[in-house]
């Protein structure tokens, strides 16, 4: 994932466990205690996209009140990403359903 | 009195953690519901188990964010705690209730409501493209996950925490390509000797803007945030300085603030009346000294009914409670209540000299560009929001609500209200508080579609 440029940087607590995610299918790594929200964009720049078509997202209030972070797991089960935690082995999809 | 319900108390930030403590101490055991895993609110946010820095992560604020945490800490096993819950509803003596998508009901007597704050917006185009993020949250991510919001942050907006969070991205590490604050030095300078009320909370915001200053970064004050550019990710933001002349800094990320608003739904929901604060410009919901509301049983506290800061939530949080217990015929300290409602007057004057140093923009709000978006949940622009105004002659803003969808979001208007009333009341040449308050409506944040399948089939 180091080929794709990262939103967010990490300054500090970097010495906490690493947890195996996947986001869209492709392998990604996260620290324990990261919000999906870091998660993402310590991999990436972007979220999810409008639901009214006006392009990528990438959060918004990160304190749970925009509502503009949805994500879903591969099981189709919706979170919000700025207040919920990874976990190993979570599945994250920035769209509803699988392409 | 034995036969009441215990009190309820929403929010453990610092005025829910000192209504908790003083409830505890007058032998009652409170429900405190909270949206966190862990107490402390916003302001005092704890860091996941495995963060190591520890009370640092508050600067000068670490012995007060100290007592906080342990005073929750020590209140734990006498009060009926239930983190990670969402109030989605109140009805008359009613709470509803969220946890892990499962729903719960619970019947209460007396209720505190302590629902803290969110940042206030003022849309500037291209504010919805990747990277750009409200101010508090840029300090949350910071405190509570050790990033920052992109490789060089830009701010923009005005307020105490615009070069609050600024400084504390510098001494982090961070890049700040510039602070862009559109309330003129001579506004704050003039509101001097009512700041200097703040003692050392001032003195230490002189402190932030020295630093900034020291270090190089960019400040520009009285200028009036022109675009942010970029198409998959923020690359630079534009501003018009006082001056006239273009100003503009490459950044990837943008952090924006123009204060903060109180989260009030719940009130709202429980009949509590709203009330137009001119000095900031917000509905807050109706209270009196002591917290106490018209609605019988329900006390507010803290920024979720009127934004005064931490310190004086702490002080709102013992004083709701104190006006709870009095209300039950329980004695209370009077002593102890009238030095409480000293400070806390005492604070009101430093806020209010805070407002008036930081006024929130409301001619830029109501300027905003036709094509800029107005509503990030449903992609509504301020010219269609104009334009419900004008040819649909929406002179309240529910009806505009209902014409334009500005409000009608997931957010349900948390983002986007206090922009559209200015919108409206510039389109209309009415005063903005004539247009009166979004109402709050139930679900007051999303429910999984589970949660409410399970609920209608009980």
């Amino acid at each position: 994932m180091s080929a794709t440029p990262a939103q967010f940087r990490r300054v500090a607590e970097t010495a906490r466990p690493r947890v195996a995610i996947t986001i869209d299918g492709a392998p990604a790594s996260a620290l324990a205690g990261d919000t999906v929200l870091t998660a993402l964009l310590v991999n990436g720049r972007r979220v999810r996209h409008s639901d009214f078509g006006d392009g990528p997202r990438a959060g918004f209030c990160l304190m749970g009140a925009c509502q503009d972070c949805w994500v879903w797991t591969e099981a189709g089960e919706r979170l919000r990403a700025c207040t919920t935690y990874v976990a190993d082995g979570l599945a994250i999809r920035t769209t509803p359903e699988a392409p | 009195m034995s036969a009441a319900p215990p009190p309820v108390i929403v929010g453990a930030g610092p005025a829910g953690v000192r209504a908790a403590s003083v409830l505890v101490a007058a032998g009652l055991r409170p429900i405190v519901i909270d949206e966190a895993p862990a107490s402390g609110g916003q302001i005092y946010r704890r860091a996941p188990a495995g963060f190591m820095r520890g009370a640092a992560v508050y600067g000068s604020e670490a012995a007060k964010a100290t007592a906080i945490h342990r005073t929750f800490d020590s209140l734990v096993d006498r009060i009926d705690y239930r983190p990670q819950t969402t109030v989605w509803n109140l009805r008359p003596g009613r709470l509803y209730t969220v946890r892990d998508g499962v729903c719960d009901e619970l019947t209460f007597g007396d209720i505190v409501l302590a629902t803290g704050a969110m940042d206030r917006i003022v849309p500037i185009p291209g504010w919805t493209i990747p990277g750009v993020y409200a101010l508090g949250g840029a300090q949350i991510s910071l405190k509570a996950q050790g990033c920052v919001v992109g490789a060089r942050t830009a701010f923009v907006g005005t307020g105490p925490l615009l070069w609050l969070v600024a400084y504390q991205y510098l001494k982090a590490g961070g890049t700040v390509a510039a602070v862009v604050d559109t309330t003129p030095f001579a506004t704050k300078a003039r509101q001097l000797f009512g700041l200097l009320r703040g003692g050392k909370t001032f003195i230490n915001g002189l402190r932030y803007v020295a630093t900034l200053r020291l270090k190089g970064v960019r400040i520009t004050e009285g200028a009036i945030p022109v675009t942010i550019v970029g198409s998959t990710h923020v690359t630079a933001l534009r501003w018009r300085e006082a001056s006239g002349r273009e100003g503009s800094v490459d950044c990837d990320a943008v952090a924006i603030g123009f204060g903060l608003k109180p989260e009030s739904q719940l009130a709202d929901l429980a009949g509590v009346a709203m009330r137009w604060n001119d000095g900031q410009r917000v509905w807050e919901a109706a209270r009196d000294r002591d917290g106490r509301t018209a609605v019988e049983g329900v006390y507010l506290a803290g920024d979720g009914s009127a934004i005064a800061g931490a310190d004086a939530a702490e002080i709102d949080g013992a004083l709701a409670a104190y006006a709870l217990l009095a209300d039950r015929r329980v004695t209370v300290p009077e002593a102890a209540v009238a030095e409480l409602r000293t400070r806390r007057a005492r604070l009101t004057r430093f806020r209010e000299a805070l407002d008036a140093a930081f006024p929130f923009p409301a001619a830029l709000a109501a300027a905003t560009a036709d094509d800029t978006l107005v509503c990030r949940c449903e992609a509504v622009n301020a010219g269609e929001l104009r334009a419900a105004a004008r040819d649909l002659d929406a002179r309240e803003v529910n009806r505009a609500k209902a014409f334009s969808r500005v409000g009608m979001g997931r957010c349900q208007g948390r983002v986007c209200g206090p922009v559209a009333v200015e919108i409206l009341a510039a389109a209309l040449g009415m005063p903005t508080q004539a247009l009166g308050a979004l109402r709050a409506q139930p679900p007051i944040k999303p429910l999984p579609m589970t949660a409410a399948v399970r609920l209608a089939a009980e």
